[in-house]
């Protein structure tokens, strides 16, 4: 298979109005005709429905949590990215092309990038119209704060409730078609199964949580914006049902997945306390830019951390990257806080974080000041840790955050199978290797807002040519059939294993072997190690009750058998790619003081794999990533 | 630590429910609530009884899945938080834990602690928007919104629609969250223009899903995991005054 | 304007906002005119039988009084409405310590505004329905002789304890009824609304002690004191 990235000729910059000049389009008297169902509500999908909704489109929205306006992009606390240049400090969109690309350690299209860095100013426009309180100078003009890995002013922000503030925005537009009768919501509903009909995305299978009861729905065409599969650590970020179940079904259906083992870790989480943890809880990384991050010189050191005298405190990423200093990107910082901690210099009682620490920014600017900005993160800290961060340090360490990789779509966000679009934080896109801060949420919101309504038409053109399919088709039959089979095993199974103590085994397995870090040899043994727990899981397996009815551990019992097989893939992804680039670190590829070592010779392509079937190995399709604009550089912090 | 949790039981909306005796050993104070009813579930489970259905999701207060009665309060003793963010250090060895599912007449319930809070869905798809298609916006800084009217708005937008208002309100009301919406909206010179319209649609859609009278006790605003102000109240009953007025 | 608005809960509440507010004011005027009964016996017998008689023979007052009548009912007929809503919406816990985070009279203002209600019965009874209806000897200056009346009806201790204790329903139901009708009304800037407030729990006390205080006087004039 050669994988064709459809990217538009012509400069980068005119690259995307081209093809809007271009692309075909759906009468208006014909959009109602088209079905499109799109699949989760977070930022992507809310705004991808709304504005498909606004055109015309017949809108079918699922999502698992109770409300649309729950998607876990209403987690997302610090900003959103846009290149408004408003601070007079040297942005445009071009350089926010290049940040974004030189974060992603070059393994991201250059004309994706592109088109997201000029889309990112109407987004801000379209949030503000919309009601998002963005934050504001007393004049009543914009305000905007810097984020790790640039050096630019360019992150707008509500709060530490900026993904909220956002989510609002996209879900109320979403009801307001709802109310129109433009968009049926369907929530509660999981997506369990593609359905493909001669070779084209032609529908879903749906199951209602509420009832148990397996729904079948047809449509033109499919947007999965589901989110990202961090969750596969178990301890992550995310929120509890966050999962690769939409997006792993859709792969074992024939779309590419992409670059999964791309996993961003983010350095500044609360760290783990105990067994029972079910989650770790992000800190902005907006407070990076006031906090400064330091572990004790001394090993094993006892004092509490105020008295620890400045010159036996380790800065160490003012340290290693003077320029950037605490605000070095993720991959960055969470590594050299892994590295920090692993040589023993780690603080807290399980020795597993170091000190985000603010006196120096309280002493400057005053509590106040550090109240205003950070006010409901301390707060948020000290409710979760009763600790009060403005009189000691924070304790932070990192945590899985964010999938870079997803499902692998080309500059139209189609997937390898025709009429399956994937969207935000589900497709591998924009990110390369590294996801620089405040650029996720902007993704999202510019593929569903201002990508996919034009690509989406790109197909439905076509499409309106080609006969309607029903529910009653054979595919669909066959597909709901494989679900309803796949359900039952799970309940009859019987075991004596929680599907949560195979989540948690596995979660550890990835942090060890597929995690901050990684060696072939270690994931040699993860994969053999994956392999076992997925037939222990089918073996020992426990869920209570039966499939047609309310059932949260058969709910957890599907996404954690498609974890079993991400995983899996996970690790051959890591394996075949030899060389270390953002936030995949191997080992073996490092340069002296301990930096990545990317070999563009060799790896400068986007890996794509195709399922191969049950146990087998999975085949992968390079695309090779063209630079024409840019050179390639070392990606350089210090 | 050792609790007894007493835990409300219900098959589905239609079975009749009552609460059930569980005593669960070795919690740690470090636990959140939820990940004591995670563990609870565990050996539930693993006895091949049915786990106790709850909400939750995000686990860090912002997604508005999560809450439940807990000793009769609304997500738990602590005011400003919720449930996920409740830890099992505020409970003492040996204590007696009752938990229920938040309860109002346009909140059925589901199964155990889970409910139905669609309706709040349906208030906001009555008009708690801006009428804003995407494409159309101006330029962002040509709208100018002082520093104060936009935190100010932002502090009536923090609502994460959980329903602790409505279930710790004597009367059921859903004042509170109808009106954070109203007020964050009407604040905004963005969202001034469609105010009256939007306040008599979504003060009637309150009232057709069930919800009843606020009676100003401000319980609501002390149970807020946000902290969403009952001045909010005045506010939507202020545009509510002048659109029946002048519309 | 369309039907709804006057069904819907906000309406009711701004009925119930407006009537009590009425009668917020009315009480203002009653404890002025009740003042008198604190003068020296004689001048309060004249000054305040005269006051009785310019309230009844005014039109003006006399319109006035029928808003009184009228707010009076549809506060009570809308109170029953509002609580039989409230009712319908309720909901019952196991275990409820909603208590914890609110005052007693806010939740109770239906309880307070029954005791009021059968206050209002017993008050109307004895003195209004007396003065308008009952024959009633008159004054040196042919005004109709309500001191008499009131003074002997004070003579009695528990007549003082039952108007103490009713007083004491009117206070707080007017320490919650302002605060809440002024936000019904829609009051919503923080620093104004701090100022009212205010303004309403000084009311609440002065008309309470002030309601109070008569009856005990009175009683204990009668001893002398």
């Amino acid at each position: 298979m050669i994988l064709d990235a459809k990217i538009p000729a012509g400069p980068l910059e005119h690259k995307w109005s081209h093809y809007k000049e271009h692309a075909k389009l759906v009468n208006p008297a014909n959009r109602k005709k088209l079905t499109v169902i799109v699949v989760g509500t977070g930022l992507a999908g809310a705004s991808a429905a709304a504005s498909l909704a606004e055109l015309g489109y017949q809108v079918h929205s699922f999502c698992f949590q109770d409300s649309a306006r729950r998607a876990h992009s209403v987690a997302a606390q610090g900003g959103v990215n846009a290149a408004k240049n408003y601070q007079n400090d040297g942005d445009s969109v071009y350089r926010m092309f290049y940040d974004t690309l030189k974060g992603g350690d070059f393994r991201s299209r250059e004309a994706n990038v592109y088109r997201l860095a000029e889309c990112s100013l109407s987004l801000i426009d379209q949030a503000v119209a919309q009601g998002v309180p963005f934050a504001r100078e007393y004049g009543g003009y914009l305000s905007n704060r810097s984020f790790g890995g640039v050096q630019v002013s360019r992150t707008f922000y509500a709060r530490g409730q900026t993904g909220q503030q956002l989510l609002l925005g996209a879900y109320q537009a979403l009801m307001r078609q709802a109310a129109l009768g433009k968009v049926t919501l369907h929530t509660r509903h999981e997506m369990l199964d593609l359905v493909v009909v001669d070779g084209k995305a032609k529908g879903i299978i749906a199951r209602n949580l509420d009832t148990g009861v397996i729904e079948r729905f047809a449509a033109a065409s499919v947007v999965i914006a589901t989110g990202g599969f961090g969750k596969i650590y178990y301890l992550s970020t995310l929120a509890m049902g966050c999962n690769g179940s939409a997006i792993w079904r859709a792969h074992k259906r024939g779309a590419l997945m992409a670059c999964p083992s791309w996993t961003q870790v983010h350095p500044t989480c609360l760290p783990q306390s105990g067994d029972y943890q079910s989650k770790l809880t992000l800190m902005s990384e907006s407070l990076r830019n006031d906090g400064r991050i330091w572990v004790p010189k001394l090993e094993n050191e006892t004092r509490v951390p105020n008295d620890i005298p400045e010159e036996e405190r380790d800065y160490y990423l003012e340290r290693r990257y003077p320029s950037f200093g605490n605000l070095a990107p993720r991959d960055i910082s969470s590594r050299a806080a892994k590295e920090r901690i692993d040589a023993g210099f780690g603080v807290g009682t399980q020795k597993n974080a170091v000190y985000l620490d603010f006196s120096k920014a309280i002493k400057e600017q005053g509590m106040d000041k550090i109240k205003e900005k950070y006010g409901n993160l301390f707060s948020m800290y000290k409710k979760i840790t009763a600790d009060d961060a403005y009189q000691s340090p924070m304790k932070i360490s990192p945590a899985a955050h964010f999938s870079m990789g997803g499902l692998w779509v080309d500059y139209e966000l189609m997937t390898t199978i025709p009429g399956l679009f994937a969207i935000g934080e589900a497709n591998f896109a924009d990110h390369g290797a590294n996801r620089l801060g405040a650029n996720s949420l902007l993704q999202a919101c510019v593929d569903g807002y201002f990508i996919l309504p034009y690509t989406l038409a790109n197909y439905l053109a076509e499409e309106l040519k080609t006969e309607k399919i029903n529910t009653d088709h054979p595919e669909f039959v066959k597909a709901e059939g494989a679900v309803i089979s796949q359900l039952n095993q799970f309940v009859q199974i019987k075991g004596s294993r929680t599907a949560d103590s195979f989540h948690k085994e596995l979660g550890k397995l990835l942090y060890d072997k597929c995690g901050l870090s990684r060696s072939a040899a270690g994931l040699e043994e993860a994969i053999t190690e994956i392999k076992a727990l997925r037939e222990a899981f089918y073996r020992d397996l426990m869920i209570p009750g039966n499939a047609a009815e309310i059932n949260s551990e058969l709910e957890k019992a599907g996404r954690v058998a498609d974890y079993l097989e991400i995983a899996e893939l996970m690790c051959h992804d890591a394996l075949s790619r030899e060389e270390s680039c953002g936030a995949h670190f191997r080992e073996e590829y490092q340069t002296a003081d301990g930096e990545a070592l990317r070999n563009d010779e060799d790896y400068c392509y986007v890996s794509a794999w195709e399922w191969a079937g049950k146990d087998m190995a999975p085949v992968l399709h390079p695309e090779q990533l063209v630079f024409e604009f840019i050179k390639l550089s070392v990606r350089s912090y210090s | 630590m050792k609790v007894h949790l007493k835990v409300w039981r219900q098959k589905d909306a239609k079975s009749k429910g009552s609460m059930v005796n569980y005593d669960l050993d070795n919690v740690d104070q470090h636990m959140s609530f939820l990940e004591m009813m995670d563990t609870l579930n565990e050996q539930l489970t693993l006895k091949g009884e049915m786990p106790v259905e709850f909400d939750h999701d995000c686990r860090e207060g912002i997604c508005g899945t999560c809450g439940m009665m807990i000793n009769g309060q609304a997500h738990g003793p602590v005011p400003g938080l919720t449930v996920c963010q409740l830890h099992m250090r505020e409970f003492k060895e040996g204590d007696t834990i009752y938990v229920e599912p938040f309860r109002a007449m346009a909140f059925p319930l589901k199964r155990d602690l889970k409910i139905d809070r669609s309706a709040f869905d349906r208030i906001i798809q009555s008009g708690g928007f801006i009428t804003a298609n995407t494409g159309m916006p101006a330029e962002a800084n040509n709208l100018l919104i002082v520093h104060e009217t936009a935190e100010s708005a932002f502090d009536s937008a923090a609502c994460i629609g959980c329903g602790a208002c409505v279930a710790t309100c004597k009367n059921s009301s859903a004042a509170l969250f109808t009106s954070a919406k109203i007020s964050h909206l009407a604040k905004l010179p963005q969202g001034e223009q469609e105010a009256a319209k939007r306040v008599l649609k979504m003060v009637s859609k309150m009232d057709e899903e069930g919800f009843g009278h606020c009676s100003n006790t401000e319980a609501c605003e002390v149970k807020c995991p946000q902290g969403i102000s009952v001045l909010n109240i005045a506010r939507m009953n202020w545009e509510f005054n002048k659109a029946s007025l002048l519309h | 304007m369309n039907n709804y608005i006057f069904q819907s809960t906000l309406s009711r509440k701004n009925l119930m906002a407006v009537t009590g507010l009425f009668l917020c004011f009315f009480l203002v005027i009653h404890l002025l005119g009740n003042l008198q009964l604190l003068l020296p016996a004689n001048e309060a017998n004249a000054s305040f039988n005269s006051y009785s008689a310019l309230l009844s023979g005014n039109i003006f007052i006399r319109l006035i009084s029928y808003v009184l009548y009228f707010s009076l009912i549809a506060h009570a007929g809308d109170a029953l409405i509002i609580t039989l809503r409230n009712r319908k919406t309720a909901v019952k816990y196991v275990y409820d310590d909603r208590k914890q985070v609110s005052k007693w009279y806010s939740r109770n203002m239906g309880v307070l505004g029954t005791i009021i209600l059968v206050f209002l019965v017993i008050h109307f009874k004895d003195f209004w329905y007396v003065y308008k209806f009952g024959s009633l000897p008159y004054d040196r200056n042919g005004n109709k002789d309500l001191y008499v009346i009131v003074v002997s009806a004070f003579e009695s201790w528990w007549y003082v304890v039952l108007y103490v204790i009713s007083m004491l329903a009117v206070g707080y139901h007017l320490l919650h009824g302002v605060k809440s009708a002024v936000r019904t009304l829609g009051l919503y800037h923080p620093r104004y609304v701090k100022y009212v407030q205010l303004i309403g729990t000084i009311y609440s006390y002065v008309i309470t002690f002030g309601f109070c205080i008569i009856p005990v006087y009175v009683h204990l004039s009668q001893f002398g004191l």
